[in-house]
């Protein structure tokens, strides 16, 4: 079957021009024309692996919460690391303790365009008994209008979320 | 190696929004300036430049893959060696160094260096995300990360350790506004308060509003030359140029994710020793390792013993005023832990500038003269060149002709740094420039 071949390009539909394009009668003033701005959306899903970091979140799913330990120097990472950045070698699994300390934090009153609708929240980086390096996690429970110095060393523990969605937000703090 | 020279360099205004152009023709203007104050011909300045090296940082702002190729055929450079360098916030001070190294190998004779971002493409918010994609999207970013949160924490965590406060950081804000008054590049030019910047709108406690820099839209550009470079551009501008040699460059990395820095003991700067950190666990997330490693290896090249005497201004990446104080403890102005002190002290303020407040010291090594990212924008790719085409101006003594306004100009300077810096302390560039 023949097929038949388009001699001209389709007028787009839903296309909509905002402003009036105006064409000025003499080429020279052309310079001194107006940008033309246009709107183009761009949306795309991302297939995302967590590779070899997934058992830490299949670890809160069943409400663990793991690092990693190297099996050669000792060192531990409460945020996991497979391959210890010490010395190079690779890393066990691990359970850590669910509960810690507040290092560091803040209350977020603006963020991301993705987190905006959740502002404001806070944001803490725990620290944990017999682990050399920290985690980033969400804070629940103090409030966030009342930020000051004193959260820092606050004990918390972990929290789970009751239906895991396989993010780092999972798993959450709250003041013990 | 051979010595290299910084001998122009040009900006575009730095500006929230320029739809009066492409990114090509934003870089042009740069390029244009450059080479005007070269005193040469645009067709003349093609013909002796060997190649160049495009600096920008995202991919995701221009929707737009390999604009540096575009960049470099708009430019006329084509087809000459380019590349195109990226190392997030600290792209500008990678790409100078870049250029430096094919200077110094003996790769090139005359090199031009552009950058530019344009980050008016999307909305504030949306930006945002775009720059938080540049911390671990599997553990940072889908927790709430962003930038000014990554900041907010660091310096909550320098505030626990030293005591620093919000209205030392504060003081950082007022002088590098106040300093872009008088700079026709800058974005924001205003007479600040300590109490307008804490009542600002407050973003990540303890950070307001105007304790962070703005996204922007602006190009800068350098031209770096061997001694035959500079003979060859002095041949055809007929003319004997105020150069400015580049004596030291040092880099330093550190981990993307905060929460993975160590803690440990403080690399020393000469002047420094074990015994003042004692308790000191370094760097943790209070300061920037990176930043020190940088900074000692530039030292080190350039024979810096101690570098609050011994420079005569400093351009840093002060994208939050808590990582101008921050910097100036891994730069070595002062120790660790007298960041904050520092920064009310007046020594980082620039002479003959009334700031409104009255400061204990008189000035000793003006930091950020220009502004800084605070006050001047952070167009990333072109930011770091824009420190350098700064401090250019500054030891060649040409900022009144360049900012038809003398009042930045640090007198007589003969020697400064310039600090690029990205991430959470990621990659961290520093680049000690002397006038020659």
């Amino acid at each position: 079957m023949k097929k038949k071949f388009i001699d001209r390009i389709r007028e787009m539909k839903g296309g909509e021009i905002l402003e009036p394009v105006i064409f000025p009668d003499s080429l020279d003033s052309l310079k001194t024309m107006a940008p033309i701005i246009i709107k183009q959306p761009y949306a795309i899903d991302y297939i995302h692996s967590y590779g070899q970091d997934s058992p830490w979140f299949a670890g809160l799913a069943n409400k663990k919460l793991l690092g990693t330990k190297c099996c050669k120097c000792g060192y531990v990472f409460a945020t996991p690391k497979l391959s210890c950045m010490e010395c190079g070698a690779e890393c066990d699994w691990v359970e850590l303790p669910q509960e810690g300390r507040i290092h560091s934090f803040t209350v977020c009153h603006f963020g991301a365009e993705a987190f905006l609708d959740q502002c404001p929240f806070i944001l803490g980086l725990i620290e944990f008994e017999g682990a050399d390096t920290l985690l980033l996690t969400r804070l629940v429970g103090p409030n966030p209008n009342e930020a000051n110095l004193k959260w820092v060393g606050m004990k918390v523990k972990a929290e789970f979320v009751q239906k895991p969605e396989c993010k780092p937000t999972d798993v959450y703090f709250v003041p013990v | 190696m051979r010595a290299v020279y910084l001998v122009s360099g040009g900006v575009s205004k730095f500006t929230k929004a320029r739809h009066d152009k492409t990114f090509q023709g934003i870089v042009k203007e740069a390029v244009d300036y450059t080479v005007n104050d070269l005193g040469i011909e645009y067709k003349n300045f093609l013909e002796l430049t060997d190649g160049s090296v495009a600096s920008y940082f995202s991919d995701h702002f221009q929707r737009q893959l390999m604009s540096g190729i575009m960049a470099q055929d708009y430019l006329g450079l084509c087809p000459k060696p380019s590349h195109r360098v990226e190392g997030g916030g600290a792209t500008g001070g990678l790409a100078f160094q870049e250029g430096y190294k094919a200077i110094a190998s003996g790769y090139m004779d005359l090199c031009c260096v552009y950058g530019f971002e344009t980050m008016s493409h999307v909305e504030t918010w949306k930006g945002n995300e775009f720059i938080a994609l540049a911390s671990d999207v599997s553990f940072d970013f889908p927790v709430g990360g962003f930038y000014s949160g990554y900041y907010a924490m660091m310096v909550v965590r320098h505030m626990k350790e030293f005591g620093t406060t919000v209205e030392q950081m504060a003081h950082v804000s007022v002088k590098n506004h106040r300093n872009a008054y008088h700079n026709p590049y800058a974005q924001k030019r205003q007479k600040l308060t300590i109490e307008d910047v804490r009542q600002s709108t407050m973003v990540a406690w303890p950070l307001t509003r105007l304790d962070i820099c703005v996204m922007s839209d602006g190009a800068a550009s350098v031209v770096l030359a061997s001694e035959e470079g500079v003979r060859k551009l002095e041949k055809a501008s007929g003319q004997t140029l105020p150069k400015v040699k580049v004596t030291g460059i040092g880099r330093g990395t550190d981990a993307m994710r905060m929460s993975d820095r160590p803690h440990k003991k403080v690399p020393l700067l000469s002047f420094e020793k074990e015994a003042d950190y004692k308790n000191l666990k370094y760097p943790g997330i209070h300061s920037f390792r990176a930043g020190r490693s940088a900074a000692s290896e530039a030292y080190k090249n350039a024979g810096i013993k101690n570098p609050m005497e011994e420079l005569d201004f400093v351009e840093l990446h002060d994208a939050y005023t808590s990582s101008e104080i921050q910097t100036y403890e891994d730069l070595g102005l002062c120790r660790y832990g007298e960041g904050g002190e520092m920064a009310t002290s007046g020594k980082t303020f620039m002479p003959g500038i009334d700031y409104g407040m009255k400061l204990k010291e008189k000035p000793v090594c003006p930091v950020n003269p220009s502004g800084g990212l605070i006050a001047c924008g952070h167009p990333v790719g072109a930011t770091g060149l824009m420190q350098a085409v700064f401090a250019l101006w500054q030891l060649q003594g040409t900022i009144a002709k360049h900012f038809k306004d003398e009042a930045l100009q640090v007198k007589g300077a003969k020697r400064g740094l310039i600090h690029s810096h990205a991430g959470t302390g990621t990659y961290v560039t520093v680049s000690i420039l002397e006038a020659a």
